[in-house]
């Protein structure tokens, strides 16, 4: 099946190469999607190639902002505040010709919040999911969730029928040992289907001329070749030779060479991305430091001197070229409570630090061991070499062990590290995100990304309050209160927000967006 | 004979067992795949949940012990970064490698060995100089290096080759082929120059010394004075003789073009089974990474067999050993 499918694929693609290849769009970045199946895994490419060919009810568009998609309207339903209301697009298709109505949302959800499923803390506070009608979903939450849509946004819709009809309403799971249909196929309502595709290797898309937002959106590319380049420099080297038009991932020492290049353009937008440390400050000893008996970690004036030995523009400057914003909050710009003042407070001032640490005993420093990963972030291991001299600058001599991710992750999440380097994205757009993983104390529910050991029982019941605030000017400020303290505190001591920069052909038109996950049915060509 | 092979069938498993148990006991240090799985939003839940139902809360004996019951079985698990059977992902992947490890080796065999016929025989000559010195290159720069080079010249520079990938494909029952189109050709042949390039100059050197070292033997001389031509002399008598270390090296060698395919695959996105294990690697995926490292060292038991019996059949003294003994 698969081979007569590639078969197929491999002489469309030859056919439409001579034909039309003015509108075909050859992307490539460095990861290829995991998997087809739209609820197995919640991660970058898998949601940026998954929106081509599916969609959510609501989605965001380039600003950051909500726009429908599947749903035209939501509104919290005035009978009762725990319920969101969802009007459906009528007229809507799948690509297999099924008609898209409220019986397949509630599959979809359904389907998302089973345990194989990897989006079902974004639903955890559902309680019921109902179609009142053919074109009408209402959602029950536990309590009033008044940010319930931010949530739904990489939520993709499935056909209840197709799931049902090719045994695809289970959510992929590693321990069936099955290979499941919707790993490898897609019907979705998306602007683009789904032609051929072989893991790692190529994906090819055409556009659905059955697509409601034919006349909406520019949708000019007809035909998307999407493949995985993992080298940089390989992947550099195809966009200068012209054999794909679009890249993702461009390295930052690369980013001249492309520019100045004929014919080819970088666009830059900050990401949806905030790299930080944390430390450990709630234990009553470190291991890796050399101080006996008590944890300097745990002083709060030893944390702001650590933050305001950091000097962000050297590496926004050297290590980075140029390429991230300096952060003085854990927060990306365009979360819900990011304030500017908070984000530019970190000023560097390696004498007030020095007296800071004076003041809290230290005079002569300390040592501790400073957790860094080397394929995660941009330049993250060469960050954790700058802030080696920064820091020794204050007397604090930090020894690096910089490791892959999949031996750094597991530090943070067993707390096995005093001091670590971490980076947040923020896919609803809001403040309590943040705070639920990173500020709550560590427990089953919430914290689960804190690797600070820092307990506030008084914080944290703001912020399990927050879920439920449904007046929006008391909530901005109760979260604006939460980042005072985290602040104050100096919970973490933050570097910069990514930037992200899209190298493509000059006549390609688009908006980098915040996500790292382009829609290729905005992008024009000339 | 019979009992040499059945003797090195028992070291073979034997073998191949160590080596499992080896690469589980590895696998701890590679990482923790839970996060890679899990999405930003897991809960502690979730990932005591995940590591129970993958046995990765086990002694890794017991996860060796139920991947060889698996195994034996002829079902490697799934995958945990694609979520399909190990078996089907690997299939797919070796005609890429295999097609490539063929070619290069194809050249590096036939280059090899003619270059270091031709500059042993004329020793002095210009040409000779200029490729020894040319290939002290092929054996000291790095192979990513050279991949990278050659990207650099031939695609962006002069546009004339691929820079990754392996071009269009042909399916002929569950083999993919790139031998059938002009853009697969195409692709073949920088992957395939900078994977057999070092080994290509491996061989020349070997087979240049041995000819230099045959060309002084007692017989050569003989032939040469029983007035035989220059060419009997050099093929017939001379090269036959080189022939037993240079076989030795190109068997070991075949196993590791195919084995260390990795980084020329990773430099062109080449989707073969190396590119496979590296991505296996970085996401921990166990299953892909264990069966991988068995499916190698198969590999490497079978060709060292090979190689053993080829000896019988190229050098008669060992005949006559095996028989004494």
């Amino acid at each position: 099946m698969i081979l007569r499918n590639l078969m197929i694929a491999a002489s469309a693609t030859a056919i439409m190469a001579a034909g039309a290849s003015a509108e075909t769009l050859r992307w490539a970045r460095a990861g290829d999607s995991l998997t087809l199946d739209p609820h197995a895994q919640n991660e970058g490419p898998t949601s940026a190639l998954a929106h081509q060919i599916m969609e959510p009810l609501v989605m965001r568009d380039h600003s950051g902002a909500l726009v429908p998609a599947l749903a035209t309207e939501w509104a919290p339903s005035e009978a009762n505040p725990n319920v969101w209301v969802f009007k459906l697009r009528e007229g809507v298709t799948f690509h297999d010709g099924a008609e898209f109505d409220s019986e397949d949302v509630v599959f979809s959800l359904n389907r998302a919040m089973t345990p194989d499923s990897d989006y079902k803390e974004l639903l955890a506070s559902v309680k019921e999911v109902r179609a009142p009608d053919k074109y009408t979903v209402e959602i029950e939450t536990d309590g009033p969730n008044p940010i319930m849509p931010n949530n739904l946004t990489n939520m993709f819709m499935m056909d209840k029928g197709w799931a049902e009809a090719n045994n695809a309403v289970k959510v992929q799971d590693y321990e069936g040992g099955e290979d499941t249909f919707a790993a490898k196929n897609a019907n979705g309502t998306g602007p683009y289907k789904l032609v051929s595709r072989e893991p790692d290797v190529k994906t090819v898309l055409a556009a659905n001329d059955s697509y409601w937002g034919k006349d909406e959106f520019p949708l000019q590319v007809t035909e998307i070749v999407y493949t995985p380049i993992q080298n940089a420099a390989t992947r550099v080297a195809a966009l200068l030779s012209g054999e794909v038009d679009f890249i993702q991932d461009v390295p930052v020492q690369d980013l001249e060479r492309v520019a100045g290049t004929d014919g080819l353009d970088v666009r830059t937008a900050p990401q949806n991305r905030v790299i930080f440390f944390g430390m450990n400050m709630g234990d009553a000893d470190l291991t890796s430091d050399n101080v006996d008996g008590k944890n300097p970690l745990s002083d709060v004036r030893v944390r702001q001197a650590m933050s305001m030995a950091i000097n962000r523009d050297a590496i926004k400057q050297v290590v980075m070229r140029g390429q991230s914003a300096p952060a003085g909050m854990i927060a990306p710009p365009f979360v819900n409570g990011w304030d500017e003042a908070m984000d530019s407070s970190s000023a560097t001032d390696v004498e007030k630090a020095k007296a800071l640490m004076a003041e809290a005993g230290y005079s002569d420093g300390f040592s501790l061991t400073l957790d860094c990963p080397n394929d995660r972030y941009v330049n993250d291991e060469a960050i954790c070499q700058a802030a080696v001299g920064m820091l020794a600058q204050i007397g604090v001599t930090v020894n690096l062990d910089a490791k892959p991710k999949a031996q750094h992750f597991p530090l943070i999440n067993n707390l096995e590290t005093d001091f670590y380097m971490l980076g947040w994205g923020v896919p609803t757009y809001d403040s309590e995100y943040i705070f639920n993983f990173l500020a709550h104390t560590k427990g089953e529910k919430y914290g689960s990304w804190n690797g600070t050991r820092y307990s506030n029982p008084e914080l944290d019941a703001k912020i399990v309050a927050l879920a439920s605030e449904t007046n929006l000017p008391e909530r901005d400020k109760q979260i604006a209160d939460i980042w005072q303290v985290v602040q104050d505190e100096q919970l973490y001591i933050p570097i910069h927000h990514q930037v992200l920069n899209w190298g493509m052909k000059s006549d390609v038109g688009t908006v980098v967006e915040p996500e790292d996950s382009p829609k290729i049915k905005y992008f024009t060509l000339n | 004979m019979f009992a040499f092979i059945v003797r090195r069938m028992f070291q073979s498993v034997i073998v191949l067992l160590v080596v499992g148990l080896v690469a589980f006991s590895m696998f701890r240090f590679v990482g923790d795949p839970i996060d890679n799985m899990l999405g930003q939003e897991r809960t502690q839940a979730d990932i005591d949940r995940l590591r129970t139902e993958l046995g990765l809360d086990q002694p890794f004996p017991v996860q060796y012990f139920k991947f060889l019951q698996g195994a034996v079985q002829g079902n490697f698990g799934v995958s945990y970064r694609q979520g399909r059977p190990v078996s089907t992902i690997i299939a797919e992947r070796a005609p890429a490698t295999l097609e490539l490890a063929f070619v290069s080796g194809f050249l590096a065999i036939t280059l090899g060995i003619a270059l270091g016929v031709f500059t042993a025989i004329r020793r002095q000559g210009v040409a000779a100089n200029i490729i020894m010195t040319v290939s002290l290159i092929g054996v000291s720069l790095p192979t990513f290096l050279i991949g990278i080079l050659l990207i650099y010249i031939f695609s962006v520079e002069l546009d004339l080759l691929p820079s990754f990938g392996r071009g269009e494909t042909v399916m002929i029952g569950n083999w993919s082929t790139g031998f059938l189109t002009a853009s697969g050709l195409k692709a073949l042949i920088l992957p395939a120059i900078t994977l057999g390039l070092y080994q290509m100059t491996l061989i020349m050197r070997l087979v240049r010394s041995e000819m230099l070292e045959v060309m002084r033997a007692d017989y050569v001389r003989f032939a040469r004075a029983r007035g035989l031509s220059d060419r009997v002399i050099n093929f017939r008598h001379a090269l036959k003789n080189t022939l037993v270390p240079v076989i030795t090296i190109t068997g070991l060698q075949l196993g590791s073009i195919i084995a260390f395919a990795i980084i020329t695959e990773t430099v062109f996105q080449w989707p073969g089974v190396g590119l496979l294990f590296i991505n296996a690697i970085q996401f921990v995926d166990i299953p892909v990474m264990a069966a991988y490292l068995m499916l190698i060292s198969v590999m490497f038991v079978t060709i060292n067999l090979i190689v053993d019996l080829l000896y019988y059949a190229i050098d008669p003294r060992l005949r006559v050993d095996a028989r004494a003994t």
